[in-house]
């Protein structure tokens, strides 16, 4: 991945802080050029020499599939921006406020070409604290923003109280328990906390995220009420949009997890949005991760299990309306 | 490839472009090179000339007429600039980047940005088409003014001079490049989903022409306009246009194989002889009659650093005694055919 281009995608509702990060970003990384890609109907200026207008097409692929989406401009326009090699170091894609994240993560799986030049390292989701709340309750892109980030900038923190932070952040992770979530005002947050994320790679996916590491058993113990965790962290339930995690204590037969898990994408898709897991195969030395969106799955044998590394298996659903107990039978049926 | 392969390599003159070649042609008697870094290399007998039409810009696009090389920018213009090395503008878009450039007869030009499209005649009246979503690719029919143009869901048939509606050819997904046969009869556009649709103008009927691995972004048309070779696969794919229904139920012809896909295909001028271009930088020729493989250029080395790049631009002189081709490493070449 040598000469491929970094991509990270900007998403959050308008007004939430999004071109604040942005010029933040452009301005604060010196000896880093970016190529920043914005939507036509931008909130204020840009400061960038290389800055590119997009129109958001989105197109469905597979058939006329509805969740298999992919934005043709970004194809069009990586293919442009890759003649000027050498200008520039990364790619910031900003998404308007009302943008599903999932065609452009999709673009990232989907196009060849788009894969020989780029990768995805993150989506960023910033989100008004104040009024994150109120959106989740009655915006359905908020959610899928919410579910769809690896990093979240929980913003204008100072214009709410301790106590309606912890209920927003209790939101948050009622829909996504895996992203890294940073408090902030103005977005000042460390740009390594943003940029540089990995979160698509294979290799990383369970280095940034130790929360996944720390499968909540919890769970499984109690049912998923609407319990306090002991952090003082209120345990929302979100009727609409979840994730779910399970685990096995051991291996799984790849002869029986493959195959449930293309039958389940393509049954589920729809409503899955994001999906990873690395898993424990039978007999096998290495790891196997992989990850999702929607119908469109990635996974690779990676690393070695280090001698003394628990071998077990894992995954992580984040969808809308999502059967939990199908989907755990399913998961616990392909143990070896 | 078989150990009868015979080599024309000693017969290229090796040309540094020093930039990723968009468009490669002979301007008269010239071989010429448009180059991403917004500059023309011309390589004129005894020395090479470089004239830069886009300043501080990248070439996009790039098209010969045959005597002057038409180009479009990531700073809006489209330029004409011919052998005398003169460049002179035919549209301005702005500062918004050229997507795609066709050439029709007698000196008409198209380009397209996002969905605007425009037609230029001859004499410079420029008529304005906006599609329904982004016009990817531009093929003039050569019938009449008309400008075919690829968009999401299919590719619409405008006549630039004329107030009514464009036709619209209609099929799900994502059209890119686009060509049209020489006879006018056939409109064949290259989809997203690694594959080519097809329509028959008079009744549109739809032919489905798949099995690429990749996208074709090449295409050509024999000669005799009964072939058109296509890029995408690890072989160069030609389909069979002689009948009235095109290939419709008729496998295609194959040559060329190698382990490496084709990245640019053209058709002799007058013979049933294909110059393909790889992603790994070979050059061959093969002729359709006996399959029979002449490489022009090879690439050695096994380092990730001594691997070549693509072919980006092949194309051949009028009399079909010479060949150009560039690479996205900047590296091209001009074969002269031995008497
Ligand atoms: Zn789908």
């Amino acid at each position: 991945m040598t000469d491929k281009v970094p991509v990270t995608v900007l998403t959050g509702y308008l007004g939430a802080g999004k071109t604040t990060l942005l010029n933040r970003i452009l301005s604060e990384q010196h000896g880093r050029k970016f190529a920043v890609i914005v939507n036509e109907f931008g909130e204020i200026g840009i400061d960038n020499d290389l800055v590119v207008g997009a129109d958001e097409e989105v197109f469905e692929m597979n058939n006329g599939c509805i969740c298999c989406t992919v934005r043709g401009d970004l194809i069009r326009i990586l293919e442009g921006l890759m003649k000027r090699r050498g200008k520039f170091d990364a790619i910031i894609v900003e998404t308007t406020g009302l943008a599903d994240p999932a065609p452009v993560a999709q673009t990232f799986f989907v196009d060849q070409d788009v894969q020989d030049r780029a990768w995805l390292d993150a989506v960023v989701t910033v989100a008004d604290a104040k009024w994150l709340s109120d959106r989740l309750k009655d915006a359905p892109e908020a959610k899928n923003q919410v579910a769809f980030a690896d990093v979240i900038i929980l913003n204008k923190i100072d214009l709410v109280s301790e106590g309606e932070l912890k209920e927003v952040e209790a939101r948050i992770r009622a829909i996504n328990p895996y992203a890294k979530l940073h408090r902030t005002t103005r977005c000042q947050v460390p740009l390594d906390a943003v940029l540089g994320r990995n979160a698509f790679d294979l290799d990383r996916i369970l280095e940034i995220e130790p929360e996944f590491l720390q499968v909540d058993d919890h769970d499984h113990d109690h049912g998923h009420d609407h319990h306090d965790h002991g952090h003082g962290l209120k345990h929302y339930h979100d009727e609409e949009m979840q994730s779910v995690s399970f685990r096995i204590e051991g291996d799984v037969d790849p002869n029986k997890f493959m195959p449930w898990i293309n039958e389940l994408v393509q049954k589920e898709g729809p409503n899955i949005l994001r999906s990873k897991g690395i898993l424990s195969f039978r007999n096998e030395a290495k790891r196997f991760v992989f990850q999702g969106v929607h119908m469109i799955l990635d996974g690779d044998l990676q690393r070695d299990w280090k001698p003394g590394e628990k071998r077990e298996s894992k995954v992580v659903f984040i969808g809308r309306n999502l059967k939990k107990d199908e989907l755990e039978k399913g998961f616990l049926a392909t143990a070896a | 490839m078989s150990e009868a392969t015979k080599s024309l390599t000693a017969h290229v003159t090796l040309i540094e472009t020093g930039a990723e070649v968009v468009s490669a042609a002979f301007l008269g008697r010239t071989p010429a090179f448009a180059c991403v870094d917004g500059t023309i290399l011309f390589n004129e007998i005894g020395e090479e000339r470089r004239v830069t039409p886009h300043p501080d810009a990248a070439i996009l696009v790039a098209q010969s007429d045959g005597s002057r090389f038409i180009t479009g920018g990531d700073d809006g213009l489209i330029l004409a600039t011919g052998v005398d090395h003169v460049s002179t503008q035919l549209g301005d878009e702005k500062g918004k980047w050229i997507d795609a450039l066709a050439l029709g007869r007698d000196g008409a030009v198209a380009w397209s940005v996002t969905k605007t499209v425009r037609a230029r005649d001859a004499k410079g009246e420029i008529k304005t088409f906006t599609a329904p979503s982004s016009a990817r690719g531009l093929a003039f029919i050569q019938k009449g003014y008309r400008l075919a143009v690829t968009h999401y869901n299919g590719v619409s048939l405008w006549f630039p001079n004329m107030a009514a509606e464009p036709d619209v050819l209609k099929w799900a997904g994502s059209h890119l490049d686009v060509v049209v046969s020489p006879d006018a009869r056939f409109v064949i556009s290259a989809m997203q989903e690694n594959s080519l649709h097809g329509w028959r103008i008079a009744d549109k009927k739809d032919m489905r022409m798949t099995g690429y691995p990749a996208k074709t972004r090449s295409f050509s048309w024999s000669h005799d306009g009964q072939w058109l070779a296509t890029s995408g696969a690890e072989a160069c794919v030609i389909w069979p246009f002689q009948s009235k229904d095109g290939p419709m139920g008729k496998p295609p012809r194959e040559c060329g194989v190698r382990p490496v896909r084709v990245s640019r295909v053209a058709f002799h001028p007058s013979a049933l002889i294909v110059a393909l271009g790889y992603e790994d930088g070979w050059v061959m020729l093969c002729r359709m009659t006996d399959a029979s493989e002449i490489l022009v250029r090879s690439v050695s080395g096994v380092a990730p650093d001594e691997k070549g790049r693509a072919v980006s631009a092949l194309a051949w002189n009028n009399d079909g005694r010479r060949l150009v081709y560039g690479t996205e490493d900047g590296q091209a070449g001009v074969l002269d055919l031995p008497a």
